[in-house]
């Protein structure tokens, strides 16, 4: 990864919607380096798309999310692929993440109420032949996500003119 | 028998002022605190007047400080400051700028640079010394200057040569009677640099005349483009300069108020020996953040000066976008465009532009010499918060050209 790179990813992480003219003045390069890097890793799927971060308890504060421990056994050849993919195509699973330690995935699943949850890991989660077990918990609140603090309570307090 | 004495009758005053001293009567009010003034109770402004990071204090600086407090670290330090961080202070400026300095006794920990300043000039200025300093500057050098006795000669720096101290500026204010030096490069507010060639003939002229050099560097780490070079490390220049620093704009340190002084060990003891008998130390916990600071510090000290470097770029070329010249600020976090062009001074383009315009910046004038005609812009803000502010002095720019 060029260093060029790297600080272009870091400007587009605090605002996506930053373009290549903003960028290339802040980074003192051609505005076609910087349209050109951006394709390049568009295309490579480095960026793989510009989301908005949203704060999804403002919009309905019903929403449930949980964070799922699953146990699997892997299989010959393939490993974790398949079972992950299995699992990630379902639209309730937000993110899968393999891990170290005592299980083997970690699964956030989204839903309208509790119930929905539930019904997700014991009528789709838990069936699935190679999940050998299955954690559930539930997120209360989210304080911090990819970086960015959810909480606004606390602005710019520095005097507005000083020497 | 009663015996009356005889006492002189009593003059009395007819108001507390008749109290006060006549250096103290005549200290006014800094032009940026009349500012402040106008811009406080305002709504939706931009500012771009503010002087310190836009960064918070890194969590783990301000973590350790808290962990000291929980261990119970509330006491007095040795008044030159804790050893440790002394220690530490003499490597940092050692592996950074090529300047040595012996944590013993060349090596003052100070309330901010602030207080190493005003150490310095009171333990050099004898009543009616000449005191150098280049201007546009920092506001309080000729107060402090003045209060401790001192005669204040302003040498005027010029945009067309990036506000550089000259020799010829220099050495046309020189009498007898000049002593002291202030430098503040890279510079508040022009954002103006000296490179070891524009050094050179400044440390010849400081040598011819004996004069004895503070060089308040300050802003030494937010220096874009070329290294910062210190006075101190100019050859033959090192005992002849009292370098002085801190931690406020390089660790988004402001209000934890430490700084340091380093010189020549007779100096910095005079120094020490006021230091003791006005403040004792500076505090503990600050100093324990400070030590935090430059041991694990380096790493998010460099992520916020590309930050300050990326917004300077957006700023420079958004300033000349709207037709105000603006010379390239090579350190600091300060642009110092010209308004000259549009026939407003600095003040009423600083005034108008906050009523008209709804931005806050600094007027020039404030700075001292060279500094009419120009305007202060912080670019420690949010970058959208900085198209913003462009595009609002942009607009009312367009409007003064209008009305002409």
């Amino acid at each position: 990864m060029s260093d060029l790179k790297m600080k272009i990813l870091d400007l587009l992480k605090e605002d996506a919607r930053r373009d290549a003219e903003l960028i290339a003045t802040m980074l003192d390069v051609q505005v076609d380096v910087v349209k050109r890097e951006i394709a390049e890793m568009e295309n490579d799927h480095l960026i793989v798309k510009y989301a908005a971060v949203v704060n999804w308890s403002k919009v309905h504060d019903e929403t449930v999310t949980a964070l799922i421990e699953v146990q699997i056994t892997p299989e010959r050849g393939r490993g974790f692929e398949g079972i992950a993919e299995r699992i990630y195509l379902y639209p309730e699973v937000k993110s899968v993440y393999l891990m170290s330690g005592a299980y083997d995935l970690l699964v956030e699943v989204e839903g309208k109420t509790l119930k929905e949850v539930a019904s997700f890991v014991s009528n789709k989660l838990s069936p699935i032949d190679l999940v050998l077990s299955t954690k559930t918990f539930f997120i209360l609140k989210k304080y911090k996500q990819d970086g960015i603090i959810f909480d606004e309570s606390v602005g710019d307090q520095r005097l507005m003119i000083s020497p | 028998m009663i015996n009356e004495q005889q006492t002189a009758p009593v003059n009395r005053r007819t108001s507390f002022a008749d109290y006060l001293a006549p250096q103290a009567r005549s200290l006014k009010p800094s032009g940026i605190r009349r500012f402040f003034d106008l811009v406080s109770g305002r709504k939706d402004v931009i500012t771009l007047g503010v002087g310190e990071p836009d960064f918070v204090t890194p969590w783990h600086v301000r973590d350790a400080c808290v962990a000291s407090l929980e261990n119970g670290k509330t006491q007095y330090t040795s008044n030159a400051g804790m050893p440790e961080l002394r220690e530490a202070i003499g490597s940092y400026l050692n592996d950074r700028f090529k300047v040595t300095y012996n944590p013993a006794d060349e090596i003052l920990v100070t309330v901010g640079g602030s207080e190493a300043i005003d150490l310095a000039l009171r333990s050099l200025i004898a009543p009616g010394d000449e005191i150098l300093i280049p201007e546009p500057c920092y506001i309080s050098y000729s107060p402090i200057t003045t209060l401790s006795g001192g005669v204040a000669v302003g040498i005027e720096t010029f945009a067309e040569d990036a506000f550089k101290l000259r020799a010829e500026q220099l050495k046309a204010a020189i009498t007898p009677r000049a002593k002291v030096l202030i430098l503040c490069y890279p510079s508040n507010p022009t954002g103006g640099v000296m490179s070891y060639d524009d050094w050179l003939p400044i440390a010849k002229l400081v040598e011819e005349h004996d004069l004895i050099v503070i060089s308040d560097e300050i802003y030494a780490e937010l220096s874009y483009g070329q290294k910062h070079v210190s006075f101190a490390a100019m050859p033959g220049m090192r005992d002849r300069t009292i370098l002085v620093s801190g931690f406020s704009k390089a660790f988004a340190m402001t209000g934890w108020r430490m700084g340091y002084a380093c010189g020549h060990p007779e100096i910095i003891s005079a120094m020490l020996r006021i230091h003791q008998y006005t403040v004792m130390c500076a505090p503990i916990m600050g100093q324990v953040a400070a030590l935090e600071a430059l041991t694990n510090g380096m790493e998010e000290m460099e992520r916020m000066i590309e930050s300050y470097n990326q917004r300077r770029r957006l700023v420079v070329k958004g300033f000349r976008e709207i037709g105000l010249e603006c010379h390239e600020p090579q350190g600091a976090f300060y642009a110092f465009p010209s308004v000259k062009s549009t026939g407003l001074s600095s003040e009423e383009f600083a005034e108008r532009l906050l009523t008209e315009g709804n931005v806050a910046a600094v007027p020039g004038n404030v700075f001292g010499l060279g500094g009419e005609g120009h305007l202060r812009c912080s670019y420690a803000t949010s970058v959208a918060q900085l198209n913003e502010a462009i595009e609002r002095i942009g607009k009312f720019v367009e409007r003064v050209r209008n009305e002409g």
